[in-house]
């Protein structure tokens, strides 16, 4: 260990967190966009109006660069178990790799296959039909989400397994218990609402990027796009605020201290519990001091009552000790990183009611009657930087997930520190750090570049070209 | 035979199965520098592949995939042992990956080219560190009794390990060439099968020194010497048959002898570990199938959802590959650049 503070748990985790966060910029956004485009088609094929054909082919462009970045970098979290944190998968094995496996075999396939085929059939199936391959790929990506989060859910609340007396590794004793973990049917349906909503925050954000360049012939298509990101921004926000709260109830259930953690208390509350929004946190001293409060709304927030106090931290901990102390020694520290999750919580709600907030007015002010939405032109500009804010905030609630685990990889079962790989070195995983972060920043920069050069040429840029010049990608170069 | 030892198998299949499909994928990859002369050739090259490369490389998650779900102690040996060859595959792999969507996008003539040029890095790479890093996990490493794996540099950079990982990127090419003579019209076509009537005879070549390493750097022939024999006859009598097809034009012949043999290497590697998933300098800390093992209740929920699942992927995989079956000609379209 060097005494900069490169350890290697320190520096497996930093790897963990970078390749996790990166890869979920693109997951949620794919997952989101697949679902979207798959609509847009569908209207296609439903309204014939051409107007949605032009958007399932745009936004469908968009799609394809998230998703080739999604893709490559899902590979490296496969094999990252195995590479970073072999303990872990040794330990694991016997429930991790079941819903991994199973991720392959019934998403992954579908995903890669079907897009492949969508890709390259525009006009080789009718609409309906080709709708129906990008519809088979958006199955494929929420599966995909189902089982990862099974897996992931398992870390959170481990259920239906016993310990192996003589190997001291997890052994599943309950298929169904891991798949119907309630953790995870919390957490599926707020990781996918939240997806759609990114998606739909990007599309209204594009266009009113594109509406502002005011050419004639794109008009109509952005706006029909602004509306429908709008409308499908605003719809899962909220929907993704109530998976949210279903989401919270259980984990005060299941990990008391990452709720108490996202709230910053250390005391039991009062009776019924304010709500703090600002608040100084000193977490060597675990002391913390509310700036802004809002009486009784965190009684609501945690128990949809008027009443009732809020377990603090230092209990929650006394009592960790007192089950844990045992197993994993008097000197372990149960304290959830605070600062971490009080503001990853904040930030992601904040954004959430932003989103609502925007969107709301966006579809008010674009409605057909009294259409002034173009006008305002300080508010296109918001709605266009509001493309970035659910990003941040699907990273902010990855944070609350993993950090609030913490210092259990496995919960109650299995620290983090035990779970690295015995074979790294500082050396190997500095190396490797340095090779995902320049590798990270390149593929990012290049995806946003290429994004932003395709919104610059406009729907019907290849359209025009292409009387000339058939597109290599297109189905004339299989079909002729 | 017990669950474990159908699992073994079965990682060995769905890996063979990853040769025979990603072998033709990357070696479609390198064609672009050795057979395609201009821009417009390479891209015919690349949409040959465009639609399936995404399925091809899902067998290698899948195999990664079942190896945690049923042995996961070799997972986590193999892994964490070849730390940077793996790192340097997913590197080959992502840079591969994102060059199919970014040659779209990019508009200048030396932003195509950057990505057609990691197109072909990432396809070389990826087969060579992976044959590299199987030639060297089945030679034996230094590895201690919780089952970690030290391999040292030249546990990793041998004559076998090299001479095999150079036998599969070649025997890849080959095999992507025989594809493109299946998937292209015009020049390219000829080309593909002039440049394997060159690279055949360096196969053989290639072959038989690796067979000869293998004898004396592993111990395959001492402890199953008539299934190895057996195996390594096939490896050269499938690249036999693909040559055949070369001289005689006959693609679908040529096609499945390369992509056979690719899966005969696979073949051959995982009957020598048998029993052993991972093989130890001291034998005593070579792990056995038995032990590495996940429980019998896991294996079994993974055997049932195998059991459903493998037929209904590759219904829709062969389907897949039936709706692109028309040739392509680079000279149809022009490419704006």
């Amino acid at each position: 260990m060097l005494d900069i503070g490169l350890s290697i748990v320190s520096l497996a985790r930093f790897q963990f967190a970078m390749t996790t966060v990166f890869h979920f910029f693109f997951v949620p956004f794919s997952i989101g966009m697949a679902v979207l485009v798959a609509t847009m088609e569908t209207l296609y094929a439903v309204k014939k109006d051409k107007v949605y054909l032009d958007m399932a082919k745009f936004w469908g462009k968009i799609f394809l660069l998230s998703f080739a970045v999604g893709i490559v970098t899902g590979i490296i979290q496969e094999f990252q178990f195995g590479m970073n944190w072999s303990e872990y998968s040794r330990f694991m094995g016997d429930v991790f790799g079941a819903p991994l496996a199973i991720e392959a075999l019934l998403a992954f396939f579908i995903e890669s296959v079907f897009i492949g085929i969508w890709m390259f059939t525009w006009d080789r199936f009718k609409p309906g039909l080709h709708a129906l391959m990008i519809w088979m790929t958006a199955i494929g990506t929420m599966l995909s989400a189902i089982w990862i989060l099974a897996a992931n859910s398992f870390m959170q609340h481990p259920t239906g397994f016993k310990i192996n007396n003589t190997t001291g590794r997890i052994q599943l004793t309950d298929f169904g218990a891991v798949i119907t973990n309630p953790q995870l049917w919390r957490v599926f349906p707020h990781v996918i609402l939240a997806a759609i909503m990114t998606a739909g925050c990007v599309i209204a954000g594009m266009s009113a990027w594109g509406l502002l360049r005011k050419k004639k012939d794109e008009n109509h298509f952005f706006k029909v796009s602004l509306r429908f990101g709008l409308w499908v921004s605003l719809i899962f926000a909220i929907l993704s605020a109530g998976a949210g709260d279903l989401q919270t109830q259980q984990i005060i259930k299941d990990q008391p201290m990452k709720f108490a953690a996202t709230e910053g208390i250390y005391k039991d509350t009062k009776d019924p519990a304010p709500w703090t929004v600002v608040e100084a946190i000193d977490a060597k001293n675990h002391t913390a001091s509310s700036q802004v409060e809002i009486p009784k709304v965190l009684s609501i927030l945690a128990y949809h009552r008027l009443s009732g106090s809020v377990k603090g931290m230092n209990s929650i901990n006394k009592e960790l000790h007192a089950k844990y102390d045992k197993k994993f020694g008097k000197d372990m520290n149960y304290y959830t990183p605070p600062k971490t999750l009080f503001w990853s919580f904040r930030v992601m709600t904040g954004i959430d009611l932003l989103v609502m907030l925007i969107a709301f007015l966006g579809v008010i002010w674009s409605r057909k009657k009294k259409d002034t939405i173009e006008n305002k032109k300080w508010f296109m500009v918001i709605v266009g930087l509001a493309i970035w804010v659910p990003f941040i905030g699907n990273s902010a609630g990855w944070f609350i997930t993993e950090f609030g685990r913490y210092p259990w990889i496995v919960y109650g079962l299995f620290t983090i520190a035990d779970a690295v790989s015995p074979t790294s070195t500082v050396g190997t995983l500095l190396f490797s750090n340095i090779v995902y972060f320049l590798l990270f920043t390149l593929l990012g920069g290049v995806m946003i570049w290429y994004s932003r050069q395709t919104l610059h040429h406009g729907p019907y840029y290849e359209m025009e070209d292409s009387k000339q010049n058939v597109d290599p990608f297109a189905k004339e170069a299989f079909v002729k | 035979m017990t669950l474990a030892n159908l699992w073994f198998i079965l990682i060995g299949l769905l890996f063979s199965i990853f040769l025979f499909l990603e072998g033709f994928d990357f070696g479609v990859g390198m064609s672009t520098r050795f057979l395609a002369k201009d821009f417009d050739e390479r891209l015919a090259l690349m949409t040959s592949i465009g639609p399936h490369w995404d399925g091809n490389e899902t067998w290698l998650v899948t195999a990664g995939g079942a190896m945690f779900a049923s042995l996961p102690l070799m997972y986590a040996s193999l892994f964490s042992g070849y730390y940077i060859v793996l790192l340097l595959v997913l590197v080959g792999l992502i840079l591969r990956g994102v060059s199919f969507e970014f040659v779209k996008h990019a508009e200048t003539r030396t932003g195509k080219n950057i990505w057609m040029w990691t197109f072909f890095v990432g396809s070389f790479m990826a087969p060579f560190l992976l044959c590299l890093m199987l030639l060297s996990m089945v030679q034996g490493i230094p590895m201690n009794a919780n089952g970690d794996a030290f391999p040292k540099f030249f546990d990793v950079v041998n004559l076998l390990s090299v001479v095999g990982g150079v036998a599969g990127t070649l025997l890849s090419l080959v095999h992507g060439l025989n594809f493109i003579r299946l998937r292209v019209e015009g020049p390219l076509r000829d080309r593909a099968r002039k440049l394997n009537q060159i690279l055949y005879p360096i196969l053989f070549l290639g072959e038989v020194v690796f067979a000869v390493l293998v004898f004396f750097q592993t111990d395959f022939f001492t402890k199953r010497f008539g299934s190895s024999l057996f195996i390594t006859v096939l490896i050269v009598l499938f690249s036999l048959l693909g040559y055949y097809g070369v001289l005689k034009d006959k693609e679908g012949f040529s096609f499945a002898g390369s992509g056979l043999s690719l899966s005969m290497v696979i073949v051959l590697l995982f009957n020598g570990l048998f029993p052993r998933v991972m093989i130890a300098t001291n034998p005593a800390h070579s792990i056995l199938i038995k032990n590495a093992a996940n429980s019998h209740y896991t294996l079994t929920i993974m055997t049932i959802v195998a059991a459903i699942l493998i037929p209904i992927v590759a219904i829709y995989f062969i389907w897949s590959y039936t709706l692109f079956t028309k040739r392509i000609n680079p000279r149809e379209h022009t490419v704006k650049y």
